[in-house]
């Protein structure tokens, strides 16, 4: 693994909502296939970086590469311009994303979910683009309800439709914001066991913010422990959970764990 | 005793006017709400300022004198109209420049997570708003549209004021006619009544159409 080439390079972000600095000079490396979990207290910029990498927020400094291509910047003659929305659009195609919120439309069946999007990002025919999105509701568990409307289906349901969404457009990047936080606790397990799936059957790189701490550990090739707008340790989910060598590490995972949640 | 049988034939004759000139005017309406509410949210500075521009104008000067001066000033500068043409013209831009704002803040209205949903699943910005963003904010719309739709039903009236005969211009040559007032504005009266009660229905058996499955999103 340490020969091949990342598949994501950040290289010294920064981002300011203001005057908060939520992302100070942040670099990471991910390497293709790896599972992240990114764990912290809440506006330690975790959440931020997943969406810089969906491109639903701007950097204001730095870079990121994907399979070595700049996110944000166009090579045009040997120099880095602003990426321009056909760039962005082709770099998106790299990336999935799947929400705290789930951000079905509510408007559309579960099946008109899962299509709309092959079938306008990429051709896909109605009946191409149906056969595999029954497939993807098959493995997430919601191939009866392929019919029904959001507003019918529990959170865990919307949630498992939306990674179904998600997945349709075959992306080499999952973005896992949050997945479970919105549920309730019982609902919980449905969607972590469709990662786990997930993880099992496809070869996609997965980052995944997340309180579950026992999920993480249990997850995730590496931990990286972000506050204030850094990356203050990272390591084997062992190595953090068991052994922090950090100060605020060990007070953070003192907290959750006071917290009830388990570790 | 007067034979009213004719006169009520006049009346309907101006109602199908009335009705024409509704529907013609609810059609032009339509289409510069959503071109200048559209142009609104735009990127460019120039498109917002044009229909920034043609809204506050519209909202602004009186439907009266629109009227009179799209029939009356502009042959003046080469553009003959008819008197329907000219009707429409104003109801139209009139109304549809109260829509405009109609259409903004509907789509306005849909929360940044459904813009958010489209560009992770990397639908292009014309795309997310057609098949995603403006369906649910037709359906905010709706009901005020239909508000529009009878407020154009009734500045209708106005047109007689061109010589064209509809409902109320009517109504007029039967007062003159018979020398009765009552009769024909007490039936015009009805009239419109039952036309702005059709508007409300068709507009909210649209409505639930629309909503259909949708329980508990709507906003």
């Amino acid at each position: 693994m340490s020969t091949a080439a990342p598949i994501i390079k950040v290289d010294a972000i920064s981002k300011s909502f203001g005057a908060f600095k939520v992302l100070d000079g942040l670099s990471m490396q991910v390497m293709p296939r790896e599972k992240l979990a990114l764990i912290g207290p809440s506006g330690s910029g975790k959440t931020t970086i997943l969406r810089i990498l969906m491109t639903l927020e701007r950097i204001d400094g730095g870079h990121i590469q994907i399979e070595g291509e700049h996110l944000y910047h166009m090579e045009r003659n040997g120099q880095l311009l602003p990426a321009d929305e056909r760039h962005l659009a082709r770099m998106r195609q790299k990336i999935g994303m799947v929400f705290q919120l789930f951000n079905l439309f509510p408007h559309k069946s579960v099946i008109d979910n899962v299509t709309l999007a092959p079938m306008l990002t990429k051709g896909v025919a109605r009946a191409a683009a149906e056969k595999r999105a029954m497939e993807l509701l098959d493995m997430v568990g919601m191939a009866d309800k392929a019919k029904a409307m959001p507003a019918q289906l529990s959170g865990g349901q919307k949630q498992r439709v939306a990674i179904a969404r998600a997945l349709a457009l075959q992306p080499k990047i999952m973005l896992f914001d949050e997945v479970t936080s919105a549920l309730d606790p019982e609902l919980v397990e449905e969607v972590l066991n469709v990662l786990w799936r997930l993880c099992a059957e496809t070869d996609m790189t997965m980052l995944l913010v997340t309180h579950e701490m026992g999920f993480a550990h249990d997850f995730a090739d590496r931990v990286l422990f972000f506050d204030r707008g850094r990356i203050v340790e990272e390591g084997k989910p062992d190595e953090i959970f068991r052994h922090p060598k950090q100060e605020r590490t060990q007070a953070f995972l003192k907290k959750i764990i006071a917290a009830g949640h388990r570790v | 005793m007067t034979q009213w049988s004719g006169y009520f034939g006049l009346i309907l004759q101006g109602a199908l006017v009335t009705i024409e000139l509704t529907l013609m005017g609810s059609v032009l309406a339509l289409i510069m709400a959503f071109l200048a509410g559209m142009g609104r949210l735009s990127r460019f500075l120039i498109v917002r300022a044009i229909a920034t521009a043609y809204i506050e104008f519209f909202r602004g000067t009186s439907i009266f004198v629109q009227l009179f001066f799209a029939y009356f000033v502009l042959p003046l500068v080469g553009l003959e109209l008819t008197p329907l043409q000219a009707g429409v013209l104003a109801l139209g831009l009139n109304v549809g420049a109260y829509a405009a704002e109609v259409v903004r803040g509907a789509v306005q209205s849909i929360g940044r997570e459904q813009h958010e949903a489209c560009i992770a699943l990397n639908l292009g910005r014309w795309q997310g708003m057609r098949h995603v963003i403006l369906p649910q904010a037709f359906l905010v719309m709706l009901p005020t549209f239909g508000n529009n739709a009878i407020e154009l039903l009734k500045a209708t009236s106005v047109v007689s004021l061109i010589s064209l005969a509809d409902l109320t211009f009517q109504a007029q040559v039967v007062r003159a006619q018979t020398g009765n007032t009552m009769v024909p504005f007490t039936t015009i009266l009805v009239i419109y009544f039952i036309l702005a009660l059709l508007i409300s229905w068709g507009v909210r058996s649209l409505e639930r159409r629309l909503a259909r499955g949708l329980d508990g999103v709507r906003v």
